[in-house]
């Protein structure tokens, strides 16, 4: 969350849309993401010119040029460290970082962890739609193993990354999942990641009509939605199904898919706590594959985790005050000069 | 027993031993003991890149050359005076840089057999009793035997412990040596060792022993003094090439009121600056160790977008990592500065050994048409005024620029007559904090006489646009595919570059006549040989002069001219010929390359029959 003073004059979605052609494909998820963050950006308290949308490259990193804040659209897989950079001189400022699967897992991948490790009070965007799009699609890594794309005629062998796994082992404070084709929730969980106090990595299933089109559709399609995908509510069980006939219940450290009734109450089942470190470890590990014959887990969608932790800037500005309190501002005459010094006359 | 006192000019002394031997420091204390008192001097600290090379060996030799003199000296010194032998591979390592007749302080431990053997001696050679030596004024002492000896009341310390103070005992003698007092010493080691009562007596100790076994022991029989130099009149201090670019962005920060940011990543020889300006929270310096060289210039970039004066600092393989980036910031057009500490390559090359390896890079090392100004600094203290200057050119021309320093500089240590504050030149910032009249929507890419961009920060309310890596539309910077403006564009961040010659100083000769036989063209660490060099012949009558480049893109506007006063045009470089191919590229000029590429710095001798070849 910001600590930007509120804005004066109400704002509309309209305020947030720039006189740029928006030029992604017609059908993209990226229509529906773009729709949902100008939604929410007049309701987040923050003034306009006080957001800063930096991206990577790829489809989903042209995001900055169709909303109107100020916006950077810089190089392959860098767009969290130039984020870094910015929020930890201007610590004020309300930061989203707009980023693919390709961008923030492959090429840079080693900037995604080491920022979510300092915690910086950013928004991560990660649309992961399972395919470079923008380079006309060779698989990423997030697409399932024997994947066929373009670079993988006989199929992709590549273990493919969990992202929200990868986001809990680098100590996000902030890790959560949403879809482009759930405006609702995906509004939900576009404030949610503003109001945290720390770098919230959202990940967004967007679907790629062109070049992979239906990669999520068992958990946006009415007829399979209810049956594949959980929604995580704070201190609710977790349930599913078309008749909210399905929970997940805990076995020690198993959990385990039941149907409610025959003696099966919500009571039994697992609660959702956010804050709970341990079961979200858990809960980031239901990730099966939903053509996995023989049964498997609903995938689950909402706040996998949250919680506090000291945000890289704020310790950052921390260490300078103090320092200025007990030393006194610095003194560039005394710097220059030094401990020791001599005289030639 | 009576001894003489001797004056001398010019002294080059060479402190040699195992990397585990404290070498370094002992040149330091040195170096300041001899600063305070007015001499002037240059070092040359050269040590290997392991941290701890196997002891003994000849790949583990550690030295710190010195010289100090009362006329000004440019370099530390072709061949030494005095070598300061801590063991056998010391001696073979170094033995080639004495002078004849030159003087050799052995320590006779650090020659037994083991580490003989080590040294690649033949079984049963030792050169302090076979009389290879005899050439030279050789001295030999007990350093490891008396250390322990004046150490025996500490009895708390171990063997490993005592030890470990030889280099104060070496460090003794040569302030007995040359007339000093121990005060600057006691002092660094009282502030080092405050804490630890048992190792700053135990050194202090230790030091004064090796001072009054000089002044006890009949194997010395003169003491030498140099006297004060003839500098400009003023207060000096002493100060290393990486100290004074810190100081340099600190005062340039202060001056221009944009905070710093260093967004960076360890290397050799660069990681200093990051030690230093860490250090000065004080003044506001944001430092961040990144994750990778790549962070360290982006996260630089994203500060500069919201304001500060982004800073990164790297060595040659960092700075090939950064190159991508490097574009996006000459795409954005937003002040940023790239520090270059250079070393030995190509790959991870020679990491602590110096060479002027990455003009080329600085100059075209990117993808696409993209220019950036370069500015090189000349000797340790100029790093001040190169890092300021370099700052005033990326901020009042909204443009990342490099600067280009190297390990001879970076780590090499000479007097500084400091300014004050007052006297640097303000540097002018200009946000664009709201709509000119008539403006009715922000342009990021309207440019003024200078060609130059306004810097619109976020937070300011009605600027709001967006900018990015992609190719922009001439004034608006919407995305631009457009044949005519990509076209337009790359001429117009060439010539937005190019301007900045009508913003820098022209051209001046170092030294000589404005027409000649020969000029001597350098740039960077080049300055002291070549100056020392060509002093040397023109106090002979000959036709020489020398011009030092600070800033090698653009060049002054002059630089042309000046070259074509000469009949011939010798430019040495530490490096395979990069200076010599973009003069002639540029100026259509014969220059020929006097080309050293063995890690070192040119010494003036090989200068002089380099130049005296083209008479």
């Amino acid at each position: 969350m910001s600590a930007a003073a509120a804005t004066s004059v109400p704002l509309t979605a309209k305020d947030f849309a720039t006189d740029q052609e928006v030029r992604w494909c017609p059908g993209c998820g990226d229509y529906s993401i773009l729709a949902q963050v100008q939604k929410i950006m007049p309701g987040i308290g923050v003034p306009k010119e006080n957001i800063v949308i930096i991206s990577g490259i790829g489809c989903s990193s042209r995001f900055p040029y169709y909303i109107n804040t100020f916006g950077m659209h810089s190089i392959h897989g860098r767009a969290t460290a130039i984020a870094s950079g910015l929020k930890a001189t201007r610590p004020e400022l309300s930061v989203w970082i707009v980023t693919g699967d390709g961008d923030s897992l492959s090429i840079g991948g080693n900037h995604t962890i080491h920022l979510l490790r300092r915690n910086f009070d950013v928004n991560v965007l990660m649309f992961n739609n399972q395919i470079y799009g923008l380079t006309k699609g060779q698989y990423s890594p997030t697409s399932e193993q024997q994947k066929i794309t373009k670079s993988t005629p006989f199929g992709s062998i590549d273990h493919p990354f969990n992202p929200a796994a990868l986001a809990m082992g680098a100590d996000a404070s902030f890790v959560g999942r949403s879809m482009d084709r759930d405006p609702k929730h995906l509004q939900y969980m576009l404030t949610r990641s503003h109001q945290h106090k720390g770098a919230s990595f959202l990940e967004i299933y967007q679907n790629c009509n062109i070049f992979n089109d239906g990669a999520f559709e068992v958990f946006t399609e009415k007829s399979s939605k209810a049956d594949e995908a959980l929604f995580l509510e704070q201190g609710k069980p977790l349930v599913f199904g078309a008749t909210q006939n399905k929970g997940i219940k805990l076995d020690g450290l198993k959990p385990v898919v039941v149907e409610l009734g025959n003696g099966v109450s919500a009571d039994d089942l697992w609660i959702h706590d956010e804050r709970d470190f341990f079961k979200a470890q858990l809960l980031v590990r239901l990730f099966d594959d939903p053509n996995k014959e023989g049964g498997h887990y609903p995938r689950p969608f909402g706040v996998f985790f949250e919680t506090d932790r000291a945000c890289y800037e704020d310790v950052m500005s921390m260490q300078i005050e103090e320092t200025i309190a007990t030393k006194g501002k610095g003194d560039l005459d005394k710097l220059l000069r030094g401990k020791e010094v001599w005289e030639i006359i | 027993m009576t001894r003489k006192e001797e004056l001398l000019q010019d002294v080059v002394i060479k402190f040699a031993g195992d990397s585990g031997d404290g070498m370094q420091l002992t040149g330091q204390q040195f170096t300041n003991n001899t600063a305070l008192l007015g001499i002037d001097l240059a070092t040359f600290p050269d040590f290997p890149a392991e941290i701890r090379a196997p002891i003994g060996t000849l790949p583990g030799v550690s030295g710190f050359q010195l010289r100090f003199s009362s006329d000004m000296v440019y370099t530390p010194g072709d061949h030494c005076d005095v070598l300061v032998a801590m063991n056998a591979a010391a001696l073979k390592v170094n033995l080639k840089s004495i002078k004849p007749g030159g003087k050799i302080i052995a320590n006779v431990d650090g020659f037994d057999n083991k580490n003989l053997r080590l040294a690649n001696y033949p079984d049963g050679v030792n050169p302090l009793e076979d009389g290879s030596l005899d050439a030279y004024d050789l001295t030999t002492v007990d350093v490891t035997k008396l250390t322990r000896e004046a150490l025996k009341d500490f009895t708390e310390l171990g063997t490993k412990e005592r030890d470990r103070a030889k280099n104060m005992f070496v460090l003794g003698l040569i302030y007995w040596m040359y007339n000093r007092t121990l005060d600057s010493t006691i002092d660094f080691l009282t502030e080092k060792f405050g804490k630890k009562p048992g190792i700053l007596q135990s050194n202090i100790k230790v030091l004064q022993a090796g001072y009054n076994y000089g002044d006890t022991t009949e194997a010395f029989t003169t003491r030498y003094k140099v006297e004060k130099a003839r500098m400009k009149s003023g207060l000096y201090r002493s100060i290393m090439g990486n100290q004074a670019l810190s100081m340099g962005l600190i005062a340039a920060s202060q001056k221009s009121g944009l905070p710093i940011f260093l967004g960076t990543y360890p290397i050799t020889p660069a990681s200093d600056i990051l030690h230093e300006l860490s250090k000065h929270k004080a003044f506001g310096v944001r430092t961040f160790q990144a994750e990778d060289e790549i962070a360290g210039i982006t996260s630089a970039i994203g500060a500069s977008y919201g304001g500060s004066l982004g800073v990164t600092t790297t060595s040659g393989p960092g700075m090939a990592l950064k190159s991508e980036a490097m574009g996006l910031a000459v795409m954005l057009e937003i002040p940023l500065l790239i520090v270059n500490i250079q070393r030995g390559g190509p790959s991870t090359g020679l990491p602590t050994k110096t060479e002027q390896s990455d003009l080329m890079q600085a100059y075209y090392g990117r993808n696409g048409e993209c220019p950036m100004p370069i500015i090189a600094a000349a000797t340790p203290s100029d790093c001040f005024d190169v890092a300021y200057e370099a700052v005033r050119i990326a901020v009042q021309h909204m443009t990342p620029v490099i600067l280009l320093s190297d390990g001879y500089i970076a780590n090499g240590a000479e007097p500084w007559k400091f300014p004050v504050s007052a006297e640097l030149q303000p540097i002018e910032v200009k946000f664009k904090k709201q709509l000119d009249e008539g403006e009715e929507k922000f342009l990021p890419y309207k440019r003024d006489e200078k060609l130059v961009r306004p810097w619109a920060v976020p937070g300011t309310a009605g600027l709001e646009h967006r900018i990015g890596g992609l190719e922009k539309q001439d004034v608006t910077g919407n995305v631009s595919y457009d044949q005519d403006n990509h076209q337009h564009m790359v001429k117009t961040r060439q010539a937005k570059v190019d301007k900045i010659a009508d913003y820098i100083p022209l051209q001046t000769l170092d030294s000589g006549p404005q027409k000649g036989k020969v000029l001597v063209l350098g740039w960077g660490s080049t300055y002291g040989a070549i100056k020392s060099a060509v002093a040397e012949l023109q106090a002979e009558g000959k036709a020489v002069s020398h011009a030092h480049l600070r800033y090698v893109k653009p060049f002054p506007r002059n630089l042309g001219e000046i070259i074509r006063n000469f009949d011939k045009v010798l430019i040495p470089e530490i490096n395979n010929g990069q200076l010599v191919r973009i003069i002639r590229d540029e100026f259509l000029v014969d220059a020929k390359g006097y080309n050293k590429i063995m890690g070192v710095p040119i010494t003036k001798s090989e200068l002089l029959d380099a130049i005296e070849a083209m008479l």
